[in-house]
């Protein structure tokens, strides 16, 4: 049963701080798997760890990429192997144009006629990006730029792509329309690990879904059955199923799931 | 007026290699935010070992300075592969200083090898070989290096404009973690452009030292052209150039009808007056980040 992408039993430091307390999981070929957890709750660093950004780490077990380990390698080494990343508040570069992004993206591509179409592909999914080409990214608006770190990422023609918070910042409607883009995204044949506050949303589009708490999940599962499961909707879908008497059953439960 | 003129002329001459040196500098700042102060100390080094070549091996000229070329770039990377990478967590201030200690090292080595006595390096042209044009005399060997500061200015502005090196350079220095997620690898690209910066560099010392050649000969270009690159806004190759040759004609001009004693001192003068009224340099078109 091995995925695209199998973590095996990571712990991530950031020097002294346990960050990653031994996780895993892994992401299905043509899926959309979503994380959830509470801020804090590692879900970023976990990207990162996959993603090689942090030295040194993860400090135990593994990572393989269609069946291959990539722990411990650079990230561009990574990156070749067909992994794209939308790292957390997007990352841009600040004094580049819409249009040397994208070619960044496609830094490792040689096929020249390839990436002109891909340029016009991502264009189709963001509009917006086409107008604002030869502008500056740093004078592009916050949803502006979120639109360009995934189709900087889409660029690289990943087999994975790695979402971290795409909807962070952004308006209620653009929120809906980067889900039903990301869902096309996938549709198309792109394999797509998500992290996301917005559980509501991240839960409807995705297949599985993964709740860490202090640098363990707590829960795997099918996304459908997550969205009917007591605990998730009360801590993260924000529905109170009916308030118990004392408040030390929530404890409990919560207290349960380490 | 022709004395007005004539001392232009000079101040243009001398203006080129703070040009070479601004470029070499504003390279190096663009990808990874940190002064070169041992910029100067490099190019030293590079033409002593044309030196080298040209009087202990014997070699012809073009050759021994073709080598000398070859030597600035893989001393450019080397230092920033063995030195630079070297520094965990590194901090700007950290950088500065970490270029100081090489400058040292360099010119304690060259002084040590070569000597502290002054020497000029055979060449092609001779340093003091002028054309007059009217009453104005240009000395042939500066004419040369005017030429080469501006033919690098263009080579290397193309270069950052439209290739794909120079923009994983440019990308690197703005946000390096995104560089290194679109597959880019960050430390070779600073290697690189260590390298890049240590040749033009080793330009301006290879044109300085058939005039004078001694272990502090850099000095003088190597602040004048940090002087020039800040005045440019740090980040602008034709800032820097622009800049240099305005430092040189003013110093000149300020040597000529002001004061001798306080020629160099100008240069500073006009830093902190840049410094003051327009913090960003001259030239700079930058980006700013709205609150
Ligand atoms: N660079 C760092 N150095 C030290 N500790 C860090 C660093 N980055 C994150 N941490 C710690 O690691 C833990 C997990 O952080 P992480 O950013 O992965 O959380 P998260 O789940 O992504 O939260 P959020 O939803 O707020 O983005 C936190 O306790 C955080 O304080
Ligand atoms: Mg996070």
């Amino acid at each position: 049963m091995a995925g695209l992408l199998d973590v095996k039993n990571i712990e991530t430091y950031y020097d002294l701080v346990y960050a990653i307390r031994g996780a895993s999981f892994s992401v299905e070929e043509g899926s959309i798997t979503a994380i959830l957890g509470n801020n804090g709750a590692g879900k970023s660093t976990i990207l990162k760890t996959v993603m090689g950004l942090i030295e040194d780490q993860p400090d135990k077990g593994s990572i393989e990429f269609d069946g291959v380990p990539i722990q411990h390698q650079d990230t561009d080494a990574i990156v070749r192997k067909g992994i794209a990343y939308v790292p957390e508040g997007r990352e841009i570069f600040k004094e580049l144009t819409v249009h040397e992004h994208l070619l960044m993206g496609a830094y490792t591509r040689k096929d020249r006629s390839g990436i002109k179409e891909d340029i016009e592909t991502v264009f189709q999914y963001f509009p917006v990006l086409r107008a604002r080409v030869n502008q500056w990214a740093g004078t592009l608006s916050g949803g502006e730029q979120q639109m360009l770190a995934i189709g900087r990422a889409l660029m690289l023609k990943p087999r994975l792509l790695i979402l971290d918070e795409p909807s962070l910042g952004l308006s209620p409607i653009l929120v809906r329309e980067i889900f039903a883009i990301i869902k096309e995204i996938n549709k198309s044949g792109t394999t797509i690990l998500l992290v996301e506050q917005n559980a509501n949303m991240a839960l409807s589009i995705s297949s599985t879904g993964l709740i860490l708490e202090n640098g363990r999940f707590v829960m795997k599962g099918r996304s459908e059955d997550l969205r009917e499961d007591k605990d998730v909707k009360e801590f993260y879908l924000g529905i109170k199923s009916e308030t118990s008497a004392k408040g030390y059953q929530r404890w409990k439960r919560k207290k349960a799931w380490r | 007026m022709t004395d007005l003129i004539q001392m232009i002329v000079s101040g243009i001459a001398t203006g080129s290699s703070y040009a070479l040196m601004g470029l070499a500098m504003v390279i190096i700042y663009k990808t990874s935010e940190v002064p070169n102060f041992a910029q100067g100390e490099m190019a030293l080094i590079s033409s002593f070992f044309a030196m080298m070549l040209l009087t202990s091996f014997n070699l012809n000229v073009y050759l021994a300075f073709s080598l000398a070329f070859l030597f600035a770039a893989v001393l450019g990377c080397f230092l920033e592969f063995a030195v630079l990478r070297r520094a965990k967590e590194p901090n700007v201030l950290g950088m500065i200083v970490i270029t100081i200690g090489i400058e040292m090292v360099i010119l304690g080595v060259v002084s040590w090898k070569f000597g502290a006595e002054q020497k000029t390096m055979p060449f092609p042209i001779d340093p003091y070989d002028s054309l007059f044009i009217g009453d104005i005399f240009l000395k042939k060997l500066d004419i040369l290096t005017l030429v080469s500061a501006l033919g690098l200015m263009v080579v290397l502005f193309m270069f950052f404009r439209f290739s794909k090196l120079g923009l994983a350079m440019k990308a690197t220095q703005q946000n390096s973690v995104a560089a290194r997620i679109v597959g880019v690898r960050t430390n070779r690209i600073l290697m690189v452009t260590w390298g890049i910066s240590s040749l033009v560099g080793a330009v301006a010392g290879l044109l300085i030292s058939p005039t004078i050649m001694h272990p502090y000969m850099m000095w003088d270009p190597m602040l004048k052209g940090f002087a020039a690159a800040v005045m440019g806004g740090m980040t602008s190759l034709p800032g820097a150039v622009v800049a240099a040759y305005m430092l040189g004609i003013i110093e000149n001009l300020f040597g000529g009808y002001i004061s001798i004693e306080f020629k160099t001192v100008v240069a500073f003068v006009i830093i902190v007056a840049v410094l003051c009224f327009k913090p960003s340099g001259l030239f700079a078109r930058h980006y700013v980040k709205k609150v």
